[in-house]
């Protein structure tokens, strides 16, 4: 069949593509609209690498269909810094060595940026539950749930 | 390689009549997060991918006046997570619901899904079986509704004839006295699939005597079992040592298991009645049990 | 801290690493993420058996498919003599290496590529792959080591000539290697106390979330050109050229960033396949594997069985170790038996030992190295004894490890005499930490081990261009797989006298610098980590000379401080100091362009040693193990930038818990495996694990002018001992295998309870 035409908003600006109904969002992203930053580890949602937000919902992009976006809202990693300024996360990642080999580190960012804006508080136990479909082969995941707590912190204290 | 096509209907007949007039493999997309690994697996091959997601119906989760729920098929864990008023009565139900997968996964595998990918090992189905849970079929030849426990007739098979899907799920108001609990073991923390799953529902009376209990397995036959033996050595007591020790034995015994990557039949027998004492202990604290 | 430590402005400080920002916006390129315009996509036919004859493979219907450009077969690929040849560090037979990148008479593991195809579109390639018709004869496999050591085993290659091993018939052992210091037995004789065990361990993956990825271009006049994710571009290079018979000039290999190696990217699997592919195309072609083919085809390390004997007096002092180890190589020899050898009792000074190890051929994926190869698996062993003895003797378990510690003077049983070493002050300051008086609960436990890696050295290129404006670039060749960018210019910054961000450390193509030895041994830091060093030198002799040019006096009366050339004393003349920016700027006045180089063998590795603790509870009914508390001490040299050291130490313990509980590869009785993916191949997930508390020892290597010892490896060394120390410390019962996962320490559990109940 034709190939779907497709509607959506990806990181606040109107995007459309066409795809296949076999091609993933993770393809899409990738193949179609050149956005490499949401990473292929496993393509079946076991490693969380290609963590995007859709409809505000965190979700792993290789188990949605490309199709299924019509009229979405999509946020990837390219969006997360507004501009030069980055994200708080993304500044505490690189101040406190939250990465090594960086490839599982866009999923983990977006993971953990939905974690904080549910909740700003949360304990080392609730970091490390959300954060449970990231994986992560190279840190064990210590600098990675100081960072997410202390992102947290600095969020609460700036509120204030 | 085979083109598929993607439909999106917006009414149950809609779809209905998109699932009769496949001439092929239909496959219903809710949450996606089974049917996109088969189908990069190439598991399935289907010809056709019905998007039920537009359709109101399998997507909201509603509290009726007489204290139970409809939700809808295509309503995923998470969302039912984040509701208050269903979190407080089952939630022994939600904890299955919420334990498919990461966060990531919960945020998109449906209910529906779970069940009707008939996996023995889905986090959803005890705990849903265990709270007397029916499934709403809509079909060519209109509605039906069953319960959950008949859906799967063996892995990865359902009982839902050519033209079926399943549309909401109906869940009880929860009884006075109830308390309901679900527990599975797993290697690791998350992202494992159950080696064992437990599911129970009872109620006790204002002296803490069991007054009704059901109590279903996952991972230890080829569908999830309801085992009402264990029902039968736990109603009219106090949950005294004997009890329990009964209720361990008749999990053990319902258990018809394999021996797999995940676990062995030996391992998976004992993990049966352990998870069955466990569960049936949480479900009585919530019921109020001092 | 060493009090005879220099201030120092950069090197032990926490710098923001230079990759850092492409990293966290998803800007930065990994193998998967290069695309080259009218590429096309290549994709492998794997085996389905794990040992069968290959009698016939019919393309005919795969390259008459639409789309499809071409199609590949061992018959593609000239054959190679069967010799060990020097590569790098190690020895490589180039035989088995065409063989494991494309089965030639027979597959010999579920997964082994057997053909590969080019065309326009991934699904025309995948669909392609399907009309490959390949005869096979299925023949008896075998993937167990004890199994494979038998007389009556299959043989995986008849044709095998055993290294240090006499046989009558074909065998699947490869190689047998011993190493031996003192007389055993004597030392047995001396002992009050001897203890015999044996262990076993399962085959574990490296699991580097990014799966191979390449993309190559062969242009009509030869050239060809590779991005890939590897942890070494020379090493693609060499392999490539040898495999495919090209002149290495004609080979230019870029290494993208590495999603995680840990040893697994050390050899190639696609990149041949993707040049070949290319040069018959006349197009680049990408090929990415599939996590699945991760796990089926590419190398995890050796599982192995092994038996210990430990002897000692009363007092606790070691007498006598002997030790057989039996290694898994894969399909093709090359299990790493001989560090396993050589690492097992390294931490200990011990008169008598006797080790032996063999390499034996299954119907597995040939191994790769993983993070200390060989080194954990004896451990596992070695450090399970070790506590055993202590609880024979009534011992502390850290006090016997320090009773018999290795210290600088003592002769290791495989051969050196160890300089300054820190293992010693490892135990002491485990033994000193709250975590090790901390009290534990019901069901809880206490264990330590200890562990050794080498560390190594090799060839190592670097360059230090100073710009114009008096900056710098630093020109590595080493992919930088966790932070060693940071690292390199930090101490080139230090050399310079210049300010870090000014520093720009870029990692050359293999046609940008000299040659490299890949990214392993732990060698980056160290090793390359002295080759910028001495170029950062040669920059700052260079820049001596133009002040002194300047200044018309002699370049001996010029030194470098904090970023200036200044006169040496009052004697050479009074000179305003000039930066070095100032010079830069003079440069095309005083000479030319000031670039500073360097090339070595690097030698003097400093050894690594590590002692961890670990607490456990245990869920008696279910076997469940839960990690509470994790403390890893360990000898790292200096740490250049703390926190990815701390990084390493942290990582690679978490690596080690992995083994030690869940990580297993699982064949069926088909030889097939049964766990190929990150859902039933059970790497750790965040809420597995506490925090995990490194405590950096620095003992600085005399032979780096730093101080820096590799520390990347040594951390997976402890970690399966210390966990199963502490489940016995828990429960009473000795886990003698791994994985210690729920269904097997339950049936630990229930069977000791049984043989309690008898007694």
């Amino acid at each position: 069949m034709a190939k779907h035409h497709i509607s959506a908003t990806l990181n606040g600006e109107p995007v459309e593509f066409l795809c296949s109904t076999r091609q993933t969002l993770l393809d899409v992203l990738r193949d179609e609209l050149n956005l490499t930053g949401s990473k292929e580890g496993c393509a079946s949602g076991d490693c969380g690498a290609c963590s995007v937000m859709v409809d505000d919902r965190l979700v792993c992009s290789c188990l949605v269909l490309g199709a299924e976006c019509d009229n979405k809202k999509i946020d990837s990693i390219e969006g997360m810094a507004d501009g030069e300024k980055l994200h708080p996360l993304q500044t505490k990642f690189l101040e406190e060595a939250a990465l090594q080999c960086g490839i599982c580190t866009p999923g983990v960012l977006v993971a953990a940026k939905a974690l904080l804006e549910r909740n700003n508080n949360p304990t080392e136990t609730e970091v490390r539950y959300w954060l449970a479909g990231n994986l992560c082969r190279c840190t064990g995941y210590d600098k990675i749930i100081r960072a997410v707590m202390s992102t947290a912190a600095d969020m609460r204290e700036n509120a204030k | 390689m085979e083109s598929v096509e993607f439909e999106r209907p917006g009414t149950v007949e809609e779809a209905v009549a998109l699932l009769q007039g496949a001439s092929g493999n239909a496959k219903i997309l809710a949450g996606g997060t089974d049917l996109l690994v088969q189908l990069r697996a190439h598991m399935v091959e289907p010809d056709v991918i019905i998007d039920i997601k537009h359709i109101e119906e399998t997507r909201t989760l509603t509290k009726n006046s007489d204290g139970s729920y409809t939700i809808g098929a295509a309503v995923a864990g998470a969302e039912a997570g984040d509701r208050d008023d269903i979190t407080k009565d089952w939630p022994g139900v939600v904890e299955g619901w919420e334990l498919i997968g990461s966060t990531q996964i919960q945020g998109r595998a449906s209910l529906g899904g779970n069940l009707c990918n008939a996996s023995p090992a889905g986090d959803s189905v005890p705990a849903m079986v265990a709270a007397g849970m029916t499934v709403n079929i809509a079909g060519p030849n209109g509605r039906r509704t069953i319960p959950v426990e008949e859906v799967t007739v063996a892995p990865g098979r359902t009982c839902l004839e050519k033209g079926e899907f399943v549309v909401s799920f109906n869940l009880p108001a929860r009884p006075a006295g109830g308390g309901d609990a679900y527990l599975r073991l797993i290697p690791r923390t998350e992202m494992d699939i159950a080696v064992v799953g437990c599911g129970v529902a009872l109620t006790l009376d204002t002296d803490g005597v069991v007054k009704t209990a059901k109590v279903s397995l996952g991972a230890v036959a080829a569908t999830v079992l309801v085992v009402e033996d264990a029902a039968k050595a736990i109603i009219g007591t106090k949950l005294d040592a004997d009890a329990m020790a009964a209720l361990d034995a008749a999990c053990q015994a319902a258990c018809k298991p394999i021996d797999d990557k995940r676990g062995t039949i030996e391992y998976r027998t004992k993990i049966a009645g352990v998870l069955g004492r466990r569960a049936v202990t949480i479900a009585a604290e919530r019921a109020g049990k001092k | 801290m060493s009090s005879e430590q220099k201030d120092y402005k950069w090197v032990g400080t926490r710098q923001i690493r230079p990759d850092g920002h492409d990293k966290v916006t998803g800007r930065a390129k990994f193998g998967s993420d290069f695309s080259l315009s009218g590429m096309i996509h290549g994709r492998v036919l794997r085996s389905p058996h794990a040992h069968a004859i290959i009698q016939s493979i019919d393309t005919s219907k795969a390259e008459a498919l639409p789309g499809v450009k071409a199609v590949i077969t061992s018959k593609d690929l000239k054959d190679q003599p069967s010799e060990l040849k020097p590569a790098g560090e190690g020895m490589v037979n180039y035989r088995d290496m065409t063989r494991n990148v494309m089965a030639r008479e027979k597959v010999l593991y579920d997964g082994h590529a057997v053909a590969a195809v080019a065309a326009t579109t991934v699904e025309i390639a995948e669909a392609a792959l399907e009309l490959i018709d390949v005869k096979y004869e299925v023949l008896p496999h075998v993937v167990d080591v004890d199994a494979a050591m038998k007389d009556d085993a299959p043989i995986l290659d008849d044709t095998m000539v055993p290294i240090g091993y006499e046989t009558k018939g074909p065998t699947n052992i490869a190689k047998h290697v011993e190493f031996s210091l003192g007389d055993t037995g004597k030392g047995f004789e001396e002992a009050d106390v001897v203890i015999e065990r044996s262990y076993k361990t399962e085959a574990v993956h490296q699991g580097y979330i990014e799966p191979h990825a390449v993309v190559a271009s062969v242009s009509e006049d030869g050239q060809a050109q590779i991005w890939c994710c590897t942890q070494g571009q020379f090493m693609v290079r060499t392999f490539v050229g040898q495999l495919l018979g090209m002149p290495t000039s004609s080979i230019r290999v870029t290494p993208s960033e590495i999603g995680g190696g840990f040893g697994g990217k050390t050899v190639v699997y696609l990149e041949p396949l993707a040049t070949l592919l290319s040069s018959k195309v006349g197009k680049p072609v990408k090929m990415i594997m599939t996590r699945e083919e991760v796990f089926r085809a590419s190398g995890p390390t050796s599982g192995g069985s092994m038996d210990f004997k430990i002897g000692a007096t009363k007092a606790g002092k070691i007498t006598a170790v002997e030790a057989t180890v039996r290694l898994l190589a894969g399909a093709f020899p090359g299990a790493p038996v001989a560090p396993a050898c050589m690492c097992a009792v390294a931490p200990y000074d011990i008169a008598n030992v006797h080790v032996q190890g063999f390499d034996v051929v299954v119907n597995r994926p040939k191994v790769a190295a993983y993070r200390a190869p060989g080194a954990p698996i004896s451990a596992f062993g070695a450090e399970s004894i070790v506590d055993e003895l202590a609880k024979e003797l009534g011992m502390d378990p850290l006090k016997i490890r320090k009773l018999n510690a290795a210290k600088k003077g003592t002769k290791a049983a495989y051969g050196p005499t160890f300089r300054d070493i820190g293992y010693e002050e490892t135990v002491d300051r485990a033994m000193d930490h709250d975590h090790y008086k901390a009290p534990l609960g019901p069901n809880q436990g206490r264990g330590v081990a200890s562990g050794f890696w080498f560390n190594i050295g090799g060839e190592s290129s670097a360059t230090v261009n100073i710009n114009e404006d008096g900056t710098a670039v630093v020109i590595s060749g080493n992919p930088d797989i966790g932070g060693s960018r940071a690292s390199l210019a930090m101490m080139a910054a230090e050399e310079l006298g210049i300010e870090y961000s000014d520093v720009r450390p870029i990692i050359g193509d293999t046609a940008a610098i000299g040659y490299n030895f890949l990214t392993g041994g732990s060698r980056v830091t160290f090793a390359t980590g002295l080759a910028v060093v001495e170029a950062a030198k040669d920059a700052v002799r260079q820049l001596c000379e133009r002040a002194a040019k300047i200044w018309e006096v002699d370049a001996e009366g010029v030194v470098w401080d904090n970023g200036h050339a200044k006169p040496a004393s009052t004697n050479v003349g009074d000179f305003e100091p000039l930066s070095l920016a100032a010079l830069a700027a003079q440069a095309p006045k005083t000479g030319g362009p000031i670039c500073g180089h360097n090339a070595q063998n690097v030698q003097g590795a400093g050894p690594g040693f590590a002692t961890h603790i670990c607490d456990v509870e245990v869920d008696p009914e279910t076997g469940g193990v839960t990690i509470l508390r994790y403390t890893a001490v360990q000898d790292v040299g200096r740490a250049i930038h703390p926190s990815y050291v701390e990084g390493q130490i942290q990582g690679g313990a978490v690596q080690g818990i992995g083994w030690a509980l869940n990580e297993e590869y699982i064949y069926n009785s088909k030889g097939t495996l049964d766990n190929p993916g990150f859902l039933d191949y059970r790497i750790p997930v965040a809420s597995d694990l506490p925090m995990i508390e490194a405590v950096m020892v620095e003992c600085p290597n005399d032979r780096h002018p730093y101080g820096v010892r590799g520390v990347g490896e040594v951390p997976i060394v402890p970690p399966m001992a210390a966990v199963a120390n502490a489940i016995e410390s828990a429960t009473g019962v000795r886990m003698e295998a791994l994985p210690m996962s729920p269904p097997r320490l339950l049936a630990a559990l229930d069977s000791s309870n049984i043989k309690q109940a008898a007694e």
